[in-house]
């Protein structure tokens, strides 16, 4: 269908690159997520407020800018501590930045989605578990976190298809990923755009079968849910 | 940290900002019109309409938007066609590539929202414009559509503050919007992360902006699920 002049491999090298990133950063965004979650229902005033200052900040710049502030940015603060503190030179490699600032942006709307989710939860369950004389960690663990999958399972899906998708821009920072060396193959072979198109292809089909992932999770968490 | 630099340069990141303003609003406007039909399509009973509709909402909404600007921006240049048509007036310039590839973008989002507003519209409602003896026409311009834009007002706001985010992307491909301004005092002083924050502190401001404007528009269309107060 494509003539790709030999140059699958190397998109395909970027796609594994690509896959590496998403997975780390959604690690990440998951723990901080529910970290986040915890810390903005808890009763505690300062914990409250830093994560609210972590989901706003997070969700009010832009994801590029936020890359480019930590991989440029925290490349120089990092050093300037370093001197300080009379450190070698220490170098933030595009891997390590992308991987973080991603883990570190979905982390905020993860905590949204899981904040969301835990508060779906009917009261009544959470009540009869504590009537139950279950410590509240416990009735966290076993009624809650199951319970509010359901509820946090579609913006779950939704943050990590945006997730896998931002992943792109860690090109920009100079990350050989799938759109990096696409633009490398693309450049050699005046195709740029069959190129971009086989990366568009490639993202759909990680989308594609994320999708399918989901809705089967979907269904099984919603068992016992009556629909219209 | 020198911020003696970014005070010298604030025409430059206002001049991004307004860049970044037209991008989003023109963008924007042009996406929802586009989305609209897209989603009635999307929900309708006849897979001719309904399969083109979804096979586009399935495209830009699972691939990124750096990719579609690429697509438009490099890709387009590849085709003598493109290159001898009208279009070509359209695709060679940066800026016009980055607002089609937006627009694109927004309307896929857009409408794969509106389709899910439209298909949460509660039965008794379509049941009883029905019994009304409404026609489907008027069904969908009186209640079915006026319903939905207000179930998906939140979800709206959301895609609103999304492409303002994804408006940065416009700075990669040689636009002086924000990002752009930011990229090019970072080239010219070594400042990285002064010139970025302060891009970033420009866009916190313009989603602060939306995200009050949304809130205020919420008031005023969920004034009726308000609790009274008495």
């Amino acid at each position: 269908m494509f003539d790709l002049h030999g140059y699958f491999p190397m998109i395909l090298e970027g796609m594994t690159l690509t896959i590496e990133v998403a997975l780390l950063s959604l690690l990440i965004a998951v723990i901080l997520g529910l970290f986040g979650a915890i810390a903005k229902l808890s009763k505690s005033r300062i914990a409250r407020s830093i994560a609210t200052v972590y989901t706003t900040l997070i969700r009010g710049i832009p994801d590029l800018v936020l890359m480019t502030i930590i991989y440029y940015g925290g490349q120089i603060q990092v050093n300037n501590i370093g001197d300080a503190l009379g450190w070698d030179y220490i170098d933030i490699s595009p891997f390590v930045a992308g991987t973080l600032t991603i883990g570190f942006i979905f982390g905020a709307y993860m905590t949204e989605t899981f904040r969301g989710g835990i508060l779906a939860v009917s009261h009544g369950e959470i009540e009869a578990a504590l009537a139950f004389g279950m410590p509240s960690w416990k009735v966290f663990l076993r009624i809650t976190l199951p319970l509010m999958v359901r509820h946090a399972l579609p913006g779950f899906g939704n943050n990590w298809m945006v997730l896998a998708k931002t992943t792109a821009l860690v090109s920009v920072i100079g990350l050989h990923d799938m759109m990096y060396n696409a633009g490398v193959a693309g450049g050699a072979t005046r195709q740029p755009f069959t190129f971009f198109l086989v990366v568009a292809l490639m993202f759909l089909s990680i989308t594609g079968i994320s999708d399918l992932g989901l809705r089967w999770a979907n269904r099984r968490y919603s068992v016992g849910v009556r629909k219209v | 940290m020198d911020y003696n630099v970014i005070i010298d340069n604030l025409p430059l990141y206002l001049n991004g900002l307004w860049v970044t303003i037209q991008l989003v609003v023109i963008a924007l406007v042009s996406g929802f019109g586009l989305a609209v039909p897209l989603a009635l399509m999307a929900v309708s009973k006849t897979s001719l309409l309904r399969f083109p509709a979804k096979t586009y909402i399935y495209f830009f909404r699972g691939t990124p938007l750096l990719v579609q600007m690429f697509l438009l921006y490099y890709g387009m240049g590849q085709f003598e066609a493109v290159r001898e048509s009208v279009l070509w007036i359209l695709f060679k310039e940066a800026y016009w590539c980055a607002i089609t590839a937006f627009a694109l973008n927004t309307a896929g989002y857009t409408a794969e929202i509106l389709r899910g507003a439209i298909e949460q519209t509660p039965f008794g409602e379509t049941e009883a414009a029905q019994a009304c003896g409404m026609s489907k026409s008027t069904m969908y311009r009186r209640i079915i559509l006026p319903g939905s834009f207000r179930r998906a007002l939140p979800a709206y706001g959301n895609e609103v503050i999304f492409m303002l985010h994804g408006s940065a992307l416009a700075g990669v491909i040689t636009i002086v919007d924000l990002f752009g301004a930011a990229k090019i005092v970072n080239a010219r002083y070594f400042v990285p992360f002064e010139s970025f924050i302060t891009a970033g502190f420009f866009y916190l401001c313009c989603t602060f902006c939306f995200v009050w404007f949304f809130k205020w528009v919420e008031k005023h269309w969920y004034a009726h699920l308000r609790p009274r107060i008495s």
